[in-house]
């Protein structure tokens, strides 16, 4: 096991893909010369040259269909946004073409591209900047939503993503780039899409959540412990695929759950995930499940501001309270 | 001496202009097949029309009567591994890249052996093997993508060209700026077809655009190309030539084809509708038509009579009347068809479909 950041990961998975596969190449604002508005491409030019590693002009729309169409030409293009922010610019493009394709054309041409990028609040970039962008993508059939929360998911699940022959909205954590963990040094290192992670073991209840967010629940449950309750937390790691069956299993065992989201309450992911485990696990269920989302309103800039915005452990810890009914 | 010269000069082009097969360096049996051609996109469409109007066409459905030549003139000169891509008033385009008739009506009547299987319809109308990249519903949203197969034939390096068509409307859109830029930019050989016929839907392009067709590439550094889309052998010779060049290197091109349509927007629309009079319509029919102007050409050349004229409508009726009678035969597609090609890879772990149903369950 090595360990690294979460952007070095990103960066191995990268190269060992590209240099898997000549079909691979990376498009994006500022990914060639720059090296990466996070540095997450960094060397890549070097390595690949610019024919595969390809600054785009600030046309997030032009360069997203442009993939696409390469795609259905038959190249596997990884589409970098500098952030997800700028992508509802593209996402016409993502929804309507790379989602749709497939199933329109009646199976004639699949869609092997992944649309990467950070997701999410960072500190104090205020509302255009700092928005949890997953639920737009999940929502459409055809598209998969990835969202690493460590260095290890982070390469695994990228490769998984370049791999896989549908469209893939993978999605970063700003804030996690420097975040360092260990990854397998195995060269062939994929964590296979659909596959939900118990990042923590409990059994008083289940905090469920994806991205980064698991580091918040994982902040809650260690609180959690000293007052000697023990939390499952839950990392999805996709939501499309999603692992129902890792779901159904801990609140199960647990019967309590809390949704934890980075994203606004209404349609989120929180809301899907709630519902299903009402209609499938009910008689297992022994309070109403909770979510913690961000607060519904556009992200201040002010710091204090902000920060009450953001879900939080302490959100998570009175959320468990209520679903311990303590 | 030098009199003489021009007097000559003259005289030659002269004789071209009443020899408009030489001018283009089509042959009469080639400009023949183009007035079979153009027959059965006409026919087609009417039996399309008819279709619609007893129900057995649903939705939207935009016909291309009319614009025949700009069809049959951009797509017959390319080589079958070029590739075509339009927006959604491309059934006869469909035709002239290849697909066959039974195939596109199949797909405009629902049914599972339609090109895409019934799950297209009028606007997404597929097929890989001819190379026929669809088919798509949202104005202008084709540009891009036909810029990244053009992307793709230069990192791969082919000899094949991406071809685009899109409405007037289309240059409005955002993305058609974009795309133009970055094909300018990294030098794709992407053609990029207006197939102006002044009206986007029930809008002239003289009301939405301050400046003229043949400016809109002009700031991307892309050379623009204003073509008679009326006329099939001027068209024809065109792309031809074009396509030739682009396949040299010659790097993008943008190419204004003016045309006209003869039918309302949509099916909705009335031929002439509240935005463009009668009359305007019946000039065009009978100053414009593609198939009369090259009617009059072959006719003058000795090429076409009367007789051989009907003998060749009445084979493109035929075909138009077999491809309806296979849509009809043609099954719908099955029930389980609602769940399949959503993703082309079901991945072992984790669900997919989200709906509760036992099929998506069974799908997945």
């Amino acid at each position: 096991m090595a360990v690294m950041t979460y952007r070095e990961a990103l960066n191995e998975a990268l190269r060992e893909e590209m240099a898997r596969d000549p079909d691979v190449f990376l498009m994006g604002e500022e990914v060639a010369e720059y090296d990466g508005a996070y540095k997450v491409s960094k060397g890549l030019l070097a390595e690949f040259g610019e024919q595969r590693v390809v600054d785009s002009p600030i046309s997030e729309l032009g360069f997203t269909g442009l993939g696409v169409g390469a795609a259905m030409a038959g190249l596997r293009p990884v589409i970098e946004f500098m952030t997800f922010n700028f992508a509802f610019l593209a996402i016409d493009q993502v929804i309507n073409s790379a989602a749709k394709m497939y199933y329109m054309s009646e199976g004639q041409f699949p869609m092997p591209i992944v649309f990467r990028g950070p997701t999410g609040a960072a500190l104090q970039l205020s509302a255009q900047h700092s928005q949890a962008c997953e639920t737009y993508y999940s929502h459409a059939p055809g598209c998969k939503v990835v969202t690493p929360g460590t260095p290890a998911d982070a390469k695994g699940l990228l490769k998984a993503a370049i791999r896989d022959n549908d469209p893939v909205a993978f999605m970063e954590g700003e804030l996690l780039y420097n975040f360092k963990g260990e990854v397998p040094d195995d060269d062939d290192f994929v964590i296979p899409l659909g596959v939900a992670d118990l990042k923590h073991e409990g059994g008083d209840v289940s905090i469920i959540t994806h991205g980064k967010m698991i580091h918040v629940a994982l902040q809650a449950a260690q609180k959690l412990e000293k007052e000697g309750i023990h939390a499952d937390v839950l990392d999805l790691r996709t939501i499309r695929p999603l692992d129902m069956d890792a779901i159904l299993e801990t609140v199960q065992k647990t019967n309590r759950a809390v949704y934890l989201e980075e994203g606004w309450p209404y349609a989120g992911t929180g809301a899907q995930i709630v519902s299903m485990i009402q209609e499938e696990a009910f008689d297992h269920l022994d309070a109403p499940i909770i979510r913690v989302t961000q607060a519904d309103v556009p992200m201040p800039y002010a710091k204090n501001l902000e920060m009450l915005a953001k879900p939080s452990a302490n959100h998570v810890i009175e959320a468990v309270n209520r679903v311990l009914y303590r | 001496m030098a009199e003489t010269k021009t007097k000559t000069k003259a005289k030659e082009k002269s004789a071209k202009k009443n020899d408009p097969l030489g001018q283009h360096g089509i042959s009469g049996e080639l400009a023949l097949d183009l007035m079979r051609d153009m027959l059965l996109y006409r026919r087609f469409e009417e039996k399309a029309e008819e279709a619609y109007a007893i129900g057995k066409i649903g939705g939207f459905c935009h016909l291309h009567i009319g614009q025949e030549a700009a069809a049959a003139g951009s797509i017959k000169p390319l080589r079958r591994d070029d590739y075509v891509m339009s927006a959604y008033r491309e059934h006869t385009q469909a035709l002239a890249k290849g697909v066959h008739p039974n195939a596109v009506m199949a797909e405009l009547y629902g049914r599972k052996d339609g090109a895409s299987g019934g799950k297209g319809g009028s606007m997404h109308i597929f097929d890989a093997e001819c190379r026929f990249m669809g088919g798509h519903g949202i104005v202008g949203g084709q540009v891009p993508l036909a810029t990244g197969i053009g992307w793709k034939i230069k990192y791969k390096g082919e000899d094949t060209v991406s071809l685009v068509f899109m409405g007037d409307a289309a240059v409005n859109q955002g993305g058609f700026h974009e795309a133009l830029n970055m094909a300018a930019v990294w030098q794709l050989p992407c053609i990029f077809v207006v197939e102006n016929n002044e009206y986007g839907m029930g809008t002239a392009f003289s009301r939405v655009s301050r400046t003229d067709m043949a400016t809109k590439s002009t700031p991307h550094g892309i050379p623009a190309h204003s073509v008679d889309g009326q006329d099939v052998l001027a068209t024809y010779a065109f792309f031809r030539d074009l396509a030739d060049k682009v396949r040299q290197g010659a790097g993008p091109q943008f190419v204004d084809l003016q045309t006209y349509r003869f039918r309302g927007h949509s099916m909705s629309d009335p031929v002439s509708g509240t935005y463009r009079s009668v009359e305007e319509v019946e000039q065009a029919k009978h100053e414009r038509d593609p198939i009369a102007i090259l009617r009059d050409v072959l006719m003058k050349a000795g090429l076409l009579d009367q007789a051989t004229l009907e003998d060749m409508d009445a084979e493109a009726r035929e075909l138009s009347a077999e491809a309806a009678d296979f849509a009809d035969a043609s099954p719908l597609p099955g029930p389980e068809a609602l769940y399949t090609n959503v993703w082309a890879e079901i991945n072992p772990n984790g669900r997919l479909f989200f709906d509760g149903r036992p099929e998506s369950e069974e799908a997945s």
